[in-house]
């Protein structure tokens, strides 16, 4: 007799690292992105005209010559976009109307029959402005001495946790209000002040943004887009162009890359309203590197004041932050941003007293989106460079004074949220040991000095309370699964993931799993979004409740057939297989064209479809004045990350010679991918720490190229990279996942900080910690002459 | 635009194109062949996402104007694998986890090649110069070099087998 032990024996994907299900396609040249799909000849090519000005009211818009140049066939102006459009709070307009806020902004577009006729005419758009004076500094940006950015800001919709302040720059000011942070100073043996300025960086995929949008004279909006959000697109643009959702429809192929830079809405609407105008042609607008650097999404620059002080024994006592997120001129995320910013911000600490201030300000500069790390590399950049200063200032280690304060389960966070269960202890613990933490190495050269840092962080997915999942299961004539869901491929393993969690569930071999690889609006089931690092948690709850519903409906089938009990039957390796009688069928044949009863009775069952869904429903809001409440995400996802460096006395060059990192995950579904993301990750929060800057002067970039904006390439990497997975599951999580996408580059920017630091004595914490900028410091130190 | 006529080779397949004098060999490609493989991340040559092996060197395809490749044979992603086998780097790419989104690779997989190419046996370092121009934000490298290394030791196995 076969036992459900033996039985369950059978090889399940969770927690082994299959192939990817996306790479062949990708190895051989044969996966689609958005610019490699074909649209024929009745193809036309749209050109943006962009605001020169960082703040100037539009007068007049004279399109005329433009329209009369031979191939133009349409252009589009504010006038043909009355509507407001925005994720959290509804601020802008596609097209700008009466006001421009950034160099960039788009006043006008034009479609053509080619790019080089839609680019000439951008040329013979006459636009009239009349500058304003502009805001280039949130401080500033936030006082009542700064001109006013969006006078309507009282009038604009906006989230019922987003709390902007008419008649000023600030489009939302969280507040965190724990303990009493006045009576806690006095208590302190030492208290460190410091503030950090922290740049602009980009997200920089390698896929520029494409859209192709197609209107048909009934209306339908189709838009193909690079995008990682192609529901969310669909339900903002079809809000701004008082459209239902049901008439636009967002195709969205494999994403070359987004880092957050593709999600939300950005150039697409630009192209559906630039379609709406040539129907029934598609259009199709591609962003050049140029503007990807300076019109997409920026990760915002922060300005973040920290105190915070502890006891003669190292306990941190206090914390008061002020953060000046500089939003831009628009707020698709930088709102949520701030808040996000506010409900972590005593960093993965238990701290009892703690007063924050976050504000997100309105500038004119580019518009602060979501960047891998959603905030949290830019607060953790200066808090974890406070927390080592202050283990210095009493005199206690670093790695000490970290496991002392580091947030442990059961302990009463920020908001008053109790912390779940976490291996942020152990994750501190097993960074430390792989890095040597507290032996010194030799330089390589008489000319270098060597240094190691440590940093920890936190992040919890920030969304609204209730983003959604849901996800399809279909089986075919020969047993294999079709899984169809609304999350993104966008280079993180979101599909193979998808395709380990539905094969285990299913109890089928993970081979037999394909993911529908191109999205739609229209077919794929419902996600909120590919941002947060959600996908792994919620959309793998989604897909395995699809799974199991798939597989009850198989289940009862047979056992109607066999006239058994269901319970008494499994799904193994593909067949079904009873613990009672030992029967077993292979799914094939059955999962689509039923049973065939005995004696010629007909047939039972029918094509196998299973479907599920997943929404959390325990997130509660927060008090606005205090930022209190019982549970104010969904979780945590913590770590922490070690750097070796090296620091030439000669030049001040930096390299990161080793990097180790450790991170708990709940449970790694394919920690070969894990480990990928936190390599991956560890060499982005490398190139912030020690190349990247959006130099913004006057609100121009000023390195709008991949010569002047320069990224960690093939020579920078360090030599070795070690990923340490640590596993206390999530109580929610698919067999205990939670997400790592993003965390991997948070505490990146604070550990090679504090390693510089260690190798040479001197504080440089301000990235990016370029040759000048460090040869500098040691300069003024009279490290060097 | 004047129009030119060329002939060239690409992929082992002789082809005839007409194309104007400005196109570059990126957008003969991707535009006149469909042969979308290749990609386009900046068309400045700084990405190297675009890169094809052209009469056997790596060039940036963005760089180069296709009525310069009248009697050229060109060499794209699609071109690597040979009657369904892939090549080495594309099959160990895979293997040691190198591919994330996919828009560097096809770049990256034709720079290895060519480094493969002129040198069966090259150190780290030697990868590392080689790929110096394919940008990648996703993965950090070091796969790739892995990748790099491993079809190298396979490709010699074949050779001395």
């Amino acid at each position: 007799m076969v036992t459900k032990t033996e039985t369950r024996e059978a090889p399940s994907p969770i927690g082994v690292n299959v192939p990817r299900v996306d790479a062949l396609e990708k190895t051989i040249g044969a996966a689609k992105f958005a610019d490699d799909l074909q649209f024929g000849p009745g193809l036309l090519h749209a050109r943006i005209k962009r605001s020169a000005y960082p703040h100037a009211l539009i007068k007049r818009i004279d399109a005329s010559k433009a329209l009369a140049l031979p191939g133009v066939k349409a252009v589009a102006t504010g006038a043909d976009t009355p509507g407001y459009i925005g994720l959290y709070l509804q601020d802008r307009h596609i097209f700008c109307r009466d006001r421009a806020r950034y160099v960039g902004d788009p006043v006008a577009g034009v479609v053509a029959v080619s790019e080089e006729i839609a680019e000439q005419a951008l040329d013979l758009i006459e636009v009239e402005y009349e500058p304003l004076p502009p805001v280039f500094d949130p401080e500033y940006g936030a006082s009542p001495e700064a001109p006013l950015l969006h006078p309507d800001l009282g009038k604009y919709e906006v989230a019922n946790f987003i709390f902007p302040e008419p008649g000023t720059n600030i489009a939302n000011h969280f507040r965190i209000r724990k303990g009493d942070v006045e009576a806690a100073w006095s208590q302190c043996a030492r208290i460190i002040e410091r503030t950090y300025r922290i740049p602009h960086v980009q997200h920089v995929p390698i896929e520029p943004h494409t859209a192709i949008a197609q209107v048909s004279e009934s209306g339908k909006v189709t838009l193909w887009a690079s995008s990682q959000s192609p529901f969310a697109q669909r339900n903002l643009i079809a809000k701004a162009l008082g459209l239902s959702q049901s008439q636009v429809q967002v195709i969205a192929p494999y994403v070359g890359g987004g880092f957050g830079s593709k999600a939300g809405v950005s150039m697409e609407a630009l192209a559906v309203v630039l379609a709406m105008k040539v129907r029934g042609r598609p259009v199709k607008l591609r962003l050049t590197r140029e503007e990807e650097f300076y019109t997409t999404f920026v990760r915002q620059g922060l300005v973040a004041h920290f105190k915070m002080g502890c006891d003669s024994e190292g306990r941190l006592l206090a914390m008061e932050n002020r953060f000046y997120w500089d939003g831009g001129a628009y707020t698709e995320y930088g709102v949520n941003m701030t808040r996000a910013a506010g409900y972590s911000s005593s960093g993965p600490y238990y701290v009892p007293n703690v007063k924050t201030d976050s504000y997100c300000v309105y500038t004119n500069h580019p518009v602060g989106g979501p960047m891998r790390g959603f905030g949290m590399p830019e607060m953790h950049a200066g808090l974890e460079q406070c927390i080592d200063e202050l283990a210095h200032a009493i005199g206690m280690d670093p790695v000490q004074f970290r496991k002392i304060n580091c947030i442990k389960t059961g302990q009463t966070l920020v908001t008053g949220m109790t912390m779940h269960p976490t291996g942020l202890s152990e994750c501190l613990t097993k960074a430390a040991e792989a890095i040597g933490w507290g032996r010194k190495d030799p330089p390589s050269a008489p000319n270098k000095r060597r240094g190691k840092g440590i940093a920890l962080m936190w992040k919890a997915p920030a969304m609204p309370p209730n983003a959604g999942s849901s996800a399809k299961v279909a089986l075919n004539e020969d047993g294999t699964v079709t899984v169809s869901v609304g999350g993104q491929e966008i280079g993180q393993g979101s599909f193979t993931i998808a395709a380990q969690i539905a094969a285990a569930a299913l109890g089928v071999p993970y081979d037999w799993v394909r993911v529908v690889n191109m999205l739609d609006t229209d077919t794929s089931p419902y996600e909120w979004q590919t941002v947060a690092s959600r996908l792994t948690w919620s959309m793998g709850n989604a897909i395995k409740a699809a799974a199991l519903d798939a597989r009850r409906q198989i289940l009862e089938l047979v056992a109607k057939a066999w006239s058994e009990n269901p319970e008494d039957l499994d799904i193994i390796d593909g067949k079904v297989i009873s613990y009672r009688s030992e029967e077993s069928i292979s799914l094939k044949n059955i999962v689509v064209y039923g049973i065939s009863l005995p004696d010629d009775q007909g047939w039972i069952g029918g094509p196998i479809l299973g479907r599920g869904n997943f929404m959390p429903t325990y997130v509660t809001g927060l008090d606005p004045e205090t930022g209190q409440g019982p549970r104010a995400v969904v979780h945590y996802t913590t770590g922490a990350q070690a750097v070796e460096v090296e620091v030439d006395m000669d030049t001040g060059k930096v390299e990161v010679i080793r990097g180790v990192a450790a991170f708990d995950v709940g449970k790694a579904i394919n920690p070969d991918m894990v480990k990928a993301q936190i390599e991956g990750g560890l060499v982005q929060g490398i190139s912030t720490a020690l190349f990247e800057r959006l130099a913004l002067k006057d609100g121009v970039v000023q390195n709008a190229s991949f010569v002047d904006y320069r990224i960690a390439t093939s020579t920078d990497t360090p030599r070795n990279i070690q990923a340490i997975i640590v596993e206390v599951p999530q109580d929610d999580g698919p067999w205990g996942a939670r997400g790592i996408g993003e965390h991997s580059m948070v505490p990146t920017i604070p550990a090679i900080a504090n390693a510089i630091y260690d190798a040479i004595g001197v504080r440089v914490s301000e990235p990016p910690f370029t040759s000048e900028k460090v040869y500098l410091a040691m300069q003024e130190a009279k490290l060097v002459e | 635009m004047a129009i030119h006529r060329i002939a060239l080779t690409v992929n082992g397949e002789y082809e005839q194109v007409d194309v104007p004098s400005n196109m570059t060999l990126l957008q003969m490609l991707r535009e006149k062949l469909a042969l979308t493989g290749t990609k386009n991340g900046c068309n400045a040559g700084e990405c190297g996402s675009c890169t094809v092996l052209l009469n056997g060197e790596p060039v940036n395809s963005c760089m180069v104007l296709a009525v310069e490749c009248d009697g050229a044979s060109v060499v794209t992603v699609e071109g690597l694998a040979k009657d369904g086998v892939l090549d080495p780097v594309q099959q160990t790419i895979i293997e040691h986890g190198g591919v994330q989104c996919g828009f560097c690779t096809p770049g990256i997989l034709i720079s290895s090649r060519a480094l493969l190419d002129r040198n069966p046996d090259p150190t780290e370092e030697e990868i590392r110069e080689a790929l110096v121009g394919n940008l990648c934000r996703c993965t950090g490298y070091l796969r790739i070099f892995e990748a790099v290394k491993d079809a190298a030791a396979r490709q010699r196995a074949l050779v001395s087998g």
